[in-house]
């Protein structure tokens, strides 16, 4: 597994679905084509939507990571606009 | 001139308890209608009935305060607009469906056109007593299969390809059956956990998971009188050709059995599950 640099983070764990996903649309908007988003979301719904949803939206999910406390590291690739 | 009720109401002529009225039963597959049909519909109600049209509980189409006088002149308007009139009494009913794979993003298989292949086989076809397919795109269950004498459930059958997969993490997170955990660098499925929802295809960014299109029975469900939910019988059923083997055994079963006047599940309760059991299970491995 390569380790992939972060252009951007955002948490989310701040508020709830559907806003967890509006979100992180909106931080993705932010960056260019091709650079890496890390998305921290807390778990149930948002960790079981959010790459889905992101997938669906053309960006590359790249890798999901539990910080132990209960949140995850979610890293996205943004797709091509 | 003596009038066949009975005949009308096959015909989906519902009378009703103002004398010489009938709510006029339309045929729709899948709460499917075009915009056209519906404005064919529409200036049926407002010229032969009083500017109302029901929304049955089952995706129907009715068009209440037919006249008697007018039934063959409302069935000419209609077919002329490419409305079909629909059935009632001890047949095949309705065909529901949900928009299913090729409108909603949990759909697991195209609910529309099997809607249409089993209304093309079944619909309106004589049996003991009514039969009721429901057809639903996924486990979600949107269209509630088990309300149905015959229930369709669209599920993915799973296949993991390692090559493929980056170890994301993602799938074992969009389980919710809770199927899913990774040893090493594979993923493994417990397959008597997995629900076949499909989210770990859905939400794979890889495509490591791949799934096939696949059914899910139950049978003898009845939401009236008597409330039951179907029973699955059998296990995920693969393909389409092995689905209709089924649910023809199911339907023969059905018109061997029940006396007339009894519904499926009655006639299972009474006579027992066996027969239905082996007929169905026969007919998955033929």
């Amino acid at each position: 597994m390569p380790d992939f640099i972060i252009d951007a983070t955002v948490d989310i764990t701040d508020v709830v679905c559907p806003v967890t996903f509006v979100k992180a649309k909106v931080a993705l908007e932010e960056l260019e084509p091709g650079r890496v988003l890390a998305i921290r979301l807390n778990d149930g719904e948002p960790v079981q939507n959010v790459p889905r949803s992101l997938k669906d939206e053309g960006h590359q999910v790249l890798k999901l990571a539990a910080n132990g406390d209960g949140t995850y590291d979610l890293l996205v690739r943004k797709g091509a606009d | 001139m003596d009038v066949d009720y009975k005949a009308l109401k096959n015909g989906g002529f519902m009378r009703q308890k103002q004398k010489n009225h009938f709510s006029l039963r339309l045929k729709v597959v899948g709460g499917d209608l075009s915009a056209d049909q519906l404005l064919t519909v529409a200036g049926v109600a407002r010229k032969y009935g009083r500017d109302k049209i029901h929304l049955t509980a089952r995706q129907g189409v009715e068009i209440p305060f037919i006249k008697l006088e007018d039934v063959e002149k409302v069935k000419a308007e209609l077919a002329a607009g490419g409305v079909e009139t629909g059935v009632c009494g001890p047949r095949v009913r309705t065909v529901t469906a949900c928009q299913g794979q090729a409108i909603c993003p949990s759909g697991c298989i195209d609910t529309y056109p099997l809607a249409l292949d089993i209304s093309e086989r079944y619909f309106g076809r004589a049996l003991p007593h009514k039969f009721k397919f429901g057809v639903t795109g996924c486990v979600n269950n949107c269209l509630k299969t088990e309300e149905n004498d015959l229930g369709v459930k669209g599920g993915y059958r799973l296949k993991w390809s390692p090559d493929d997969c980056t170890l994301c993490g993602v799938c074992l997170k969009a389980c919710r059956a809770g199927a899913l955990s990774q040893t090493g660098e594979t993923i493994e499925l417990a397959a008597e956990k997995c629900n076949h929802c499909g989210r770990c295809v859905k939400a794979c960014p890889t495509g490591a998971w791949q799934g096939e299109s696949a059914y899910i029975l139950s049978f003898g469900g009845t939401f009236g009188n008597q409330v039951a939910p179907g029973r699955e019988l059998l296990p995920l059923i693969p393909d389409r050709a092995r689905l209709f083997r089924v649910m023809d055994a199911a339907v023969a079963h059905f018109a061997a059995t029940a006396q007339p006047g009894e519904r499926f599940r009655q006639a299972l309760d009474r006579a027992g599950w066996e027969g239905l059991v082996q007929a169905v299970e026969e007919a998955a491995h033929a």
